[in-house]
């Protein structure tokens, strides 16, 4: 049963400031490509597990630009790092060296 | 034949027996740290291999590996010969060194530095001319080193006349072990010249005698040049540990491990320690390597990664961005294996298990009893005019099929395990192994290599054949349940590396282009093709190096300018059509599906 009036949901107010710049660095320096996409979507639509999961690299991307990074983790734990959206990608991003790096800089066991 | 001295000994012969005792202790205790390193099985393995046909065996490819250097020879005769006359004269001194020892002075027998200093020791009585014969045969290969030695100057200056681009840059120690060992024999044919009136000697030593007969009255001017001619013995032997040159005698121990069935299972120690001195740095994996197009990557090649293994340092840049196409395990004169070190590093530093594939097992089996499996895979999809036309052809034979992976592919494991997650590509293997095994095929139908591979190798589907498209159509058309029109399209044929290197198949799809057309050569094909440069073995490389791999491979391929550049794999077809601008890129099934009559 639906509960009818107003409620306060929770904020989806990114800061910013609180975001931990030196990872991303780390991760740009891994992967140089990362600031080269421009969101097309193209590895999401080509995405093996992509079928399965809702894994979706440029929503990924978005999240880690955002500092919403543990989303992002637990989106690419799904990649099976086929390849597909390397060949695919427009702007020649390395995608899979781009995955394995996200999930090395912000995943749990830290490399 | 007669001693001179009556104890035998000179100082000079210190600086060799010192360099001999320091040599043969550093290899005792590396053989002993190799074998410790081993684990229990592969000791085991080690010691059955110890019986004597085995040794047979062994004692064989010993003789034709580390002596006469065929695998050389193939490549190139010049530079064959270099490494043939080199390696085989010098142990055809020492042998007949020794054997001159035996027969004429049987007392020195198992004295170190006695057969490498001969001829200082003896002199020749009038009465005798038995040493005649062993002088000769002294004399004849020290010329062939000589000879050797002379290419082997000649190369540094023009290595392109011995057929090869590119040579390793030298280390510090390379550069003692070389420079020594280029001494070592000149030093060698002028000690025994200087002495060869006393000695006696044959058509070199004596004639250079004569020539100096001058200069050598004194027989104590010879002292000198004995003594620079052992220094440079020990100057060599001392360094050799720190040198390429390490490879002469841990070669033969690699060629022992390797026939008793051993494999790296580490990227350093035991078997791996064993591989990594064997290599000689000789470079022929530097022209060998695809991305030595990028010249800056040509430190990347594998030489220079396991030069960075043997010393320890970092070689993670190296090793990940190896495209593993395997040229350089293939053209290796030693057959090390530096593509599985290379994954095993990869292996050491990411076997995470990050992954979660949790989601696979929703996915629900096929019924395809006794019939063909198909399996696309992720490749397959982007490139969906090969399964159509191999369906084509399915169709046309009458085969029963089921298309496993219709609505969506689960990726077969190989690119996670390329990329050092063993635990992650067990997973994807479970998965797929659930899938098939629950459909109740007997044959299991693939149009993409690198899942061939993994599927051939990891899966261990048994009762199921697991086959390429190129073999099965190949297969269709023997059997006579497909027939095929020859065209008047002239085709060449591009070996994918997990095909060809990697499973050994190279005459099944040029046999189904040569009914379907005429198949031209190209310059480097079968185990020598350059990879197309999309290979999902590179971690690190960046999209436009890929795209120059990507044409010189295009450029050496349409050489002889074919209609159809022809391949066999979904990903080298994607790689290769947008850049192909001389001919067409088409899969083999899209071939045969056009030629059908």
């Amino acid at each position: 049963m639906k509960e009818f009036g107003y409620s306060l949901s929770p904020s989806s107010r990114v800061d910013l400031d609180k975001v931990d710049k030196s990872k991303q660095n780390r991760l740009f320096a891994l992967e140089p490509g990362f600031k080269k996409c421009m969101s097309c979507g193209s590895c999401s639509a080509t995405c093996s597990a992509g079928n399965y999961t809702d894994v979706s690299l440029r929503r990924a991307i978005s999240y880690i630009q955002n500092g919403q990074d543990q989303l992002a983790v637990n989106m690419l734990r799904n990649c099976m790092l086929c390849g597909k959206c390397l060949i695919i990608c427009p702007r020649g991003i390395n995608t899979r060296n781009l995955i394995r790096n996200i999930l090395n800089v912000y995943g749990e066991k830290q490399i | 034949m007669r001693e001179r001295f009556l104890f035998g000994y000179d100082p000079f012969v210190l600086p060799f027996t010192l360099g001999m005792v320091f040599i043969v202790l550093y290899l005792l205790i590396g053989s002993i740290r190799i074998i410790i390193a081993l684990d229990k099985q592969e000791r085991m393995l080690l010691l059955k291999s110890m019986n004597p046909r085995q040794l047979i065996i062994t004692a064989k490819d010993v003789f034709v590996d580390c002596l006469l250097h065929i695998k050389i020879f193939k490549r190139n005769l010049l530079l064959g010969y270099m490494h043939f006359s080199i390696a085989f004269g010098w142990f055809m001194i020492i042998l007949v060194g020794h054997l001159e020892v035996i027969l004429y002075t049987p007392q020195r027998n198992g004295v170190l530095y006695y057969p490498v200093f001969f001829r200082y020791f003896v002199m020749e009585t009038q009465q005798t001319l038995r040493g005649a014969f062993f002088f000769f045969l002294m004399d004849l290969f020290l010329l062939m080193i000589l000879s050797g030695i002379a290419l082997a100057i000649f190369k540094r200056f023009r290595s392109m006349a011995l057929g090869m681009r590119r040579t390793t840059k030298l280390k510090l120690g390379d550069r003692f072990a070389l420079y020594s060992l280029w001494a070592i024999f000149p030093l060698r044919l002028l000690a025994e010249s200087f002495t060869a009136n006393i000695s006696g000697g044959s058509f070199l030593t004596k004639s250079i005698n004569h020539l100096v007969h001058g200069f050598v009255t004194n027989p104590d001017n010879a002292l000198p040049i004995w003594w620079s001619y052992s220094i440079a013995l020990g100057v060599f032997l001392f360094s050799l540990p720190f040198s390429r040159y390490m490879h002469i005698p841990t070669e033969i121990i690699l060629i022992f491990l390797r026939n008793a069935g051993i494999k790296a299972t580490s990227f350093r120690n035991g078997y791996a320690e064993s591989e990594i001195y064997s290599c000689s740095r000789c470079g022929i994996c530097i022209d060998a390597c695809p991305m030595g197009v990028n010249r800056g990557d040509i430190k990347f090649s594998s030489v220079y990664t396991i030069r960075l293994l043997r010393r320890r340092e970092d070689p993670s840049e190296g090793a990940e961005k190896c495209l593993m196409c395997n040229k350089c395990v293939e053209v290796c004169p030693v057959g090390i294996n530096s593509t599985r070190l290379k994954l095993l590093y990869r292996q050491s530093i990411n076997d995470s298990g990050q992954h979660n594939f949790s989601y696979l097992s929703t996915i629900k089996e096929r019924e395809s009893y006794g019939k063909v499996l198909y399996y696309a895979g992720c490749m397959t999809h982007l490139t969906p005019v090969i399964y159509r036309s191999l369906f084509n052809i399915l169709d046309k034979a009458g085969v029963d099929y089921t298309f496993m992976d219709k609505d969506g592919s689960v990726c077969c494991g190989r690119p996670l395990m390329l990329s050092g997650d063993m635990k992650g590509a067990r997973e994807l293997i479970e998965n797929n192994k659930r899938v098939i095994k629950a459909s109740g095929c007997k044959t299991l139908l693939l149009s993409c290599p690198i899942c061939y591979k993994i599927f051939k190798e990891e899966y261990q589907l048994d009762g199921i054949e697991v086959v390429h498209h190129s073999v099965f159509i190949n297969k269709l058309l023997k059997s006579g349940q497909i027939k095929i029109k020859k065209g008047i399209e002239t085709y060449v044929y591009h070996d994918p590396c997990e095909l060809g290197r990697g499973t050994g198949i190279y005459e099944q799809p040029r046999e189904l282009l040569s009914v379907a057309g005429t198949l031209k050569e190209s310059p480097e094909e079968r185990g020598e093709s350059i990879c197309c440069g999309g290979s999902l073995g590179s971690l690190t490389m960046p999209a436009d190096k890929r795209r120059k791999i990507t044409e010189h491979s295009l450029d050496i391929l349409n050489t002889n300018n074919p209609d159809i550049v022809a391949t066999a794999c979904p990903l080298c077809m994607r790689t290769f059509s947008p850049l192909n601008y001389k001919s067409e890129t088409a899969d083999i099934a899209q071939i045969i599906s056009k030629n059908l009559i």
